[in-house]
């Protein structure tokens, strides 16, 4: 059954500055349907959802709603044209009751003034009617952030019912909210709602929706129904290389080598942290690179978080150098000669407004103490000598880093952490963003500081640099490892991405 | 309901709570050490002499739940005293022309000082500083010295008596619960009121949810700045004067008064009742060492210290809590 | 500038931050040639220098030091209201001891004297400090509690009265001379040289200025933020508390009601007018020098030229909103679109809007 879609979207162009977000991408939004859209890391996922909101203005193509041709210009007219959001973090106001979190903006009035009753009967109608039992005039915060989902999505649907957008709107639910989250949008979908379902949990994706879209690198890949489509194709359809000329890349540059043998520097057995990771083991010795590979939203990021104590873990121990150990802080990391470069360059790493020399020593600094400064010579002896290592443009240590390119900023960060001589170093996504030249050289390097003994947490959403640079690869999915495979030469592609698709090796 | 929501329900209320068993306490207390102070006359002069305040504190409750502050309420009471003296006495303008003009200038400046805070995310307390340093500063480019008001319009308000019984309250204390009775109808019975909240809640939602963000918060600091011309006009009846030290250090009596109240600083969450109770434990302080005697009057400063030291730590571990 | 950069010197000076706080300070010095024409003489009398300069100086000192401390705490982000308060505190808990011992003019009373609203200070400070650091209580609402109480605590100190005291070692603080200059400039020169010793030949200022910069990164680099921060707090407050001497050594008196009134804000302008942002992050502390001596500046030329001094309050007022557009991103940004469109005028749909006008 073909009818129109409800929402069609065509070639649709967002540019940001330097960046080309969504390049003449289309879309289709059936009434009554459940569609995922699926993407990597820049794939454009987020800016579309944005442009459809109205939260971005776009910047090329057409927007039809019903067959007439719209233009969102802000939240409010998108809502008013029948397109509503729900994202992750729950966009309600927390201070508010669920009954005005449902209503503000278009509460009930009688006399000119707002009729709580009223409201109140209204709210709590609408929420017995996904099979919700709560008292409406409880503030939104004393729920949990499952039935503060389920109240924005109330919200959503009374506002406007056409097309509802679901941001990631399972990335903190327990099984069971899922299930009770899942229940309400098959309600809304049979009663004709058109759903755009957004999430990193292959399972879900496969559980609830009737088609997808795929985006890569801010085009269109492909519309498919679910059924048409398996796992292995879809994860392979978002990470983009060709199958075969991603085996013909890793086959050819892979080197020869063998896994470091020896004590580990470090052991996670068991580490966890609620509604981050679930426990996992990892050992990584000294000269080896660990690579951890798994979709967006896998929890990658979560797992090293852990490892480097910038989230504390709540179960399991860590070991390092075979001693039982704590880490309350990244400074109790650092103590124990561990170095993080965090995939935000930006917002975690660099002080965007201190010179590329300050940013440099800003860590081995730190572990000194205010107390015992590096002299100014000593600071310009480091900066220099990494600028020149690391070939960092502009090569003045007193430039600003905040003018540097994302590449540059990159090595700045590495620099920081590599005068600080540590034994592991956890790298995550540092490739991403940056120019084919500079990722080259920062492959290089890691493969170099791993022959000297350093050991290395490799984290990267391309599988071709994962496969190529690490001696085994940590799979995670749904915030899981999954399985952790020997990269011993006779490792492929194919085998990584069945791995990240099913969840198991086979 | 469950418990769970119950209990964060209470804890919200907590502050209010501990506000009203405060004054309580505190009158009675008074009550039983002081001759004569158990007496509605004491409690209407409450009203009296802080009608002023009061009508700035309702201003700066609207300002505080949407998570700004207003440092400018001082000095735009005494602005307002100053050019209504100046007006009246100086170039013999009828005060039925001045007083919708001075209400007029008070929110005016409100108004611009919320749109330079809105459009270029400066911080609340920088221009409301700025506007601070303006409005002291064009009292004294009218006059340095203090203009003292004659005309009878003046002086007849100021000595107005409306007899309740026994008792009597002034013009101006009606004035001001009527300002606290319309503040309390816009904050929980008109969509700007819920907007108001909603800003303070999350300002990213708030916008998301489509709430008319820039118009809230710019009608926010244009009504904070309508109370302070109001207050200002109160207290030219009480002091019958205009001085550009009238009003000194009114900004953080006001702003003690809603933290007092139960109002939190971050934002989203108080109560215009809460400001009352918390204007009246202002007063009562001043009553209680007044009545005391050997007690100096800086005493005050350090109790408010003190109870605000007491509130924002509350308010701090109610707001950790909740995470 | 080193030889590494091509830029030109004359470029390099006016980049300088300290380029248009210097300009403003020359051009207010020089307007007032245009009234009082031997405005920038300095003479020798009775082996003390004098003149309008010097004068500058001298009753800027309290406004530099205050500032100062005011620097580092803006550095990091935060703000502190409650200097106002401890200069009148310290001042009076000093002038207190001194007027109530058996020898006010010996060296050994007022050094106590000294020490006792130092102490004071640091207990204060280290209050604040904790509120903001540990607790996680907004620097401006933390403050706030000992601006308002600090002010009665002061007045309790001196009953209300203004102390009045006899102390020919306390009188040098403020009031002294010393190698021909007044003791406070010589005192407050020390304090300045101190600081930046202090910030910048140690890796304070470095760490400090992270922290302010991007507190999510200092964290992951194991910078220990929260001492840092209690640590300016406690600095601002001894800052405040040797500008409390000053003030009421000048006078030979303590005020509980006046001392340091209104410094709090004069301190916020100097630091933001000598370059610092109130965002937090890079300092400037010769900057802040500049700034406390253009105000201090304004003030003294408001008096020469007869206006009545309370209107320097208007000019305050048009400077603090100037410089806060200036440093505010999205001024710039919407200066810079303006300036784009108007040399584009030809493309009329080519400006796009600033995603910020959502649904208004």
């Amino acid at each position: 059954m073909r009818q129109q879609p409800v929402l069609e979207v065509r070639g649709i162009r967002k540019e940001f500055p330097g960046v080309v977000a969504l390049d003449g991408v289309d879309f289709r939004l059936f009434p009554g349907e459940v569609h995922a859209l699926m993407g990597e890391n820049g794939a454009g996922k987020s800016t579309l959802i944005k442009v459809l909101t109205g939260v971005h203005p776009s910047d090329g193509g057409e927007v039809e709603l019903a067959g007439e041709p719209v233009r969102i210009a802000g939240p409010l007219q998108a809502q008013r044209a029948g397109i509503s959001t729900v994202y992750q973090e729950v966009n309600l106001c927390p201070n508010l009751s669920v009954a005005e979190n449902i209503f503000i903006g278009r509460e009930p009035r009688r006399f000119g003034l707002i009729d709580w009753a009223a409201m109140r009967r209204r709210a709590a109608e609408r929420v017995r009617g996904i099979d919700l039992d709560i008292d409406v005039s409880a503030p939104l915060n004393s729920y949990s952030i499952a039935v503060q989902q389920l109240v924005a999505i109330v919200r959503a649907v009374d506002v406007s019912a056409k097309v509802l957008i679901l941001d990631e709107p399972t990335s903190s639910l327990d099984r069971d909210e899922v299930r009770q989250l899942f229940a309400v949008m098959r309600r809304l979908r049979d009663q004709g709602v058109a759903i755009l379902f957004v999430s990193h949990f292959l399972d879900q994706v496969y559980e609830i929706c009737d088609r997808m879209t795929v985006l890569r690198n801010g085009r269109l890949e492909g519309e498919y129904l679910t059924g048409e489509l398996n796992q292995v194709e879809l994860v392979s359809r978002m990470i983009g290389a060709e199958l075969a000329g991603l085996d013909q890349l890793g086959g050819g540059k892979r080197r020869e080598r063998t896994a470091p043998t020896g004590k580990a520097f470090l052991q996670a057995d068991r580490l966890t942290r609620r509604g981050a990771v679930e426990p996992y083991d990892l050992d990584i010795r000294p000269g080896e690179v660990i690579g951890l590979a798994g979709l967006l939203g896998s929890g990658r990021t979560e797992a090293a978080r852990l490892l480097f104590g910038a989230d504390q873990s709540d179960g399991g121990t860590l070991r390092i150098e075979g001693a039982v150990t704590a880490l309350r802080s990244p400074r109790d990391a650092i103590a124990h000669g561990i170095a993080f470069c965090s995939e935000n360059r930006k917002t975690e790493g660099l002080v965007g407004e201190l010179t590329v020399r300050e940013n440099i020593v800003l860590a081995l600094q730190a572990s000194r103490g205010w107390t015992r400064p590096l002299s100014r010579t000593a600071q310009d002896a480091y900066a220099l000598r990494w600028i020149r290592a690391l070939d960092i443009r502009p090569g003045h240590p007193e430039a600003l880093v905040r003018n540097l390119s994302g590449g540059n900023q990159q090595k700045v960060l590495l620099a920081r952490w590599l005068i600080t001589d540590p034994k592991l170093l956890i790298l995550d996504e540092p490739t991403r963003g940056i120019d084919i030249g500079a990722k080259a050289e920062i492959q290089k390097l890691v493969a170099n500081l791993a022959e000297d003994g350093m050991a290395v947490l490799f984290i990267s959403a391309e599988l071709e640099e994962v496969l190529r640079l690490s001696h085994r690869i940590g799979v995670l999915r749904d915030h899981r490892m999954v399985a952790q495979l020997d990269n011993d030469g006779e490792l492929t592609p194919e085998r990584v991405l069945a791995t990240i698709a099913s969840g198991a090796d086979q | 309901m469950n418990a769970h929501a119950l209990l964060t329900r209470l804890r919200g209320q907590l502050p209010l709570l501990v506000t009203a068993v405060l004054l309580v306490s505190m009158f009675s207390v008074g009550s039983v050490q002081y001759d004569g102070f158990f007496s509605g006359q004491v409690v209407l002069n409450l009203l009296i002499d802080n009608a002023f305040l009061l009508v700035v504190a309702v201003g700066m409750t609207f300002v505080v739940l949407t998570g700004g502050i207003d440092l400018s309420v001082g000095a735009v009471v005494a602005l307002s005293t100053m050019v209504s003296a100046w007006l009246v006495e100086q170039h013999g303008w009828p005060p039925l022309l001045v007083i919708p003009l001075v209400l007029l200038m008070g929110t005016a400046g409100g108004w611009l000082m919320g749109w330079i805070i809105h459009v270029f995310e400066i911080q609340p307390f920088i221009v409301t500083l700025a506007g601070m340093f303006l409005a002291r500063g064009l009292c004294y480019t009218i006059s340095v010295e203090s203009i003292s008001i004659t005309d009878p319009q003046y002086t007849a308000t100021a000595q107005t008596r409306i007899p309740l019984g026994d008792l009597f309250v002034s013009p101006s204390a009606l004035i001001a619960l009527l300002v606290v009775a319309a503040g309390f109808v816009v904050l929980h019975y008109t969509r700007f009121g819920r907007n108001v909240y909603a800003l303070g809640g999350s300002e990213q939602s708030a916008l998301l949810m489509g709430l008319p963000v820039q118009r809230t918060k710019t009608t926010v600091y244009a009504i904070s700045g309508f109370c302070s011309a109001l207050g200002g006009v109160l207290l030219t009846f009480y002091m019958l004067s205009g001085y550009g030290l009238h009003a000194v250090g009114l900004e953080l009596d006001a702003i003690a008064a809603v933290v007092i109240g139960g109002t939190l600083l971050t934002g989203g969450s108080g109560y215009l009742l809460g400001t009352l109770l918390g204007v009246l434990v202002l007063g009562l302080i001043q009553t209680v060492i007044s009545f005391q005697g050997t007690l100096s009057s800086w005493w005050t400063r350090i109790v408010i210290g003190a109870l605000l030291f007491v509130f924002i730590v509350l308010q701090r571990l109610i707001t950790a809590r909740r995470r | 500038m080193s030889t590494a950069t091509a830029a030109s010197p004359v470029k390099a000076v006016t980049r300088s931050r300290l380029f248009w706080p210097a300009v403003v300070l020359a051009v207010l010095l020089v307007a007032n040639l245009a009234f009082t024409p031997d405005f920038l003489a300095v003479r020798l009398q009775g082996g003390h220098l004098y003149g309008s300069l010097i004068d500058i100086l001298h009753f800027g000192a309290p406004l530099i030091l205050v500032s100062l401390g005011m620097t580092l705490v803006i550095a990091t982000g935060g703000i502190d209201l409650s200097v106002g308060s401890t200069v009148a505190i310290s001042g009076a808990l000093a002038c207190l001891h001194i007027s109530e011992s058996t020898d006010p003019g010996g060296l050994a009373t007022v050094l106590t004297a000294v020490g006792i609203a130092l102490g004071t200070a640091l207990v204060l400070g280290a209050v604040n400090g904790l509120l903001v650091a540990k607790a996680g209580v907004q620097p401006i609402i933390a403050t706030l509690i000992l601006m308002v109480a600090g002010r009665g605590v002061a007045q309790l100190i001196t009953d209300g009265q203004i102390i009045t005291v006899t102390s020919d070692p306390y009188k040098l603080i403020g009031g002294g001379y010393w190698l021909t200059m007044p003791f406070a400039i010589l005192l407050s020169a020390l304090v300045v040289v101190a600081t930046v010793l202090l910030t910048r030949s140690t890796a304070l200022g470095l760490l400090l200025e992270s922290v302010g910069g991007n507190p999510v990164a200092s964290r992951l680099v194991g910078i220990r933020a929260m001492r840092l921060v209690a640590l300016v707090y406690v600095f601002s407050a001894l800052c405040a508390a040797l500008a409390g001497l000053m003030v009421s050594s000048n006078v030979s008196a303590a005020d509980g009601n006046n001392a340091g009134l209104w410094i709090e804000l004069d301190a916020i302008l100097a630091v933001v007018l000598g370059g610092t942002s109130l965002n937090g992050g890079r300092f400037s502390i010769g900057g802040t020098v500049l700034g406390a001596l253009i105000i201090q500046t304004l003030s003294t030329t408001v008096y020469t030229i007869g206006i009545p001094p309370e209107t320097t309050l208007v000019f305050k007022a048009f400077v603090v909103i100037t410089v806060c557009l200036i440093q505010s991103p999205v001024f710039r940004a919407k200066l810079a679109a303006r300036g784009a469109r108007t040399r584009r005028t030809a493309r009329p749909h080519a400006a796009a809007p600033t995603n910020r006008e959502v649904g208004a």
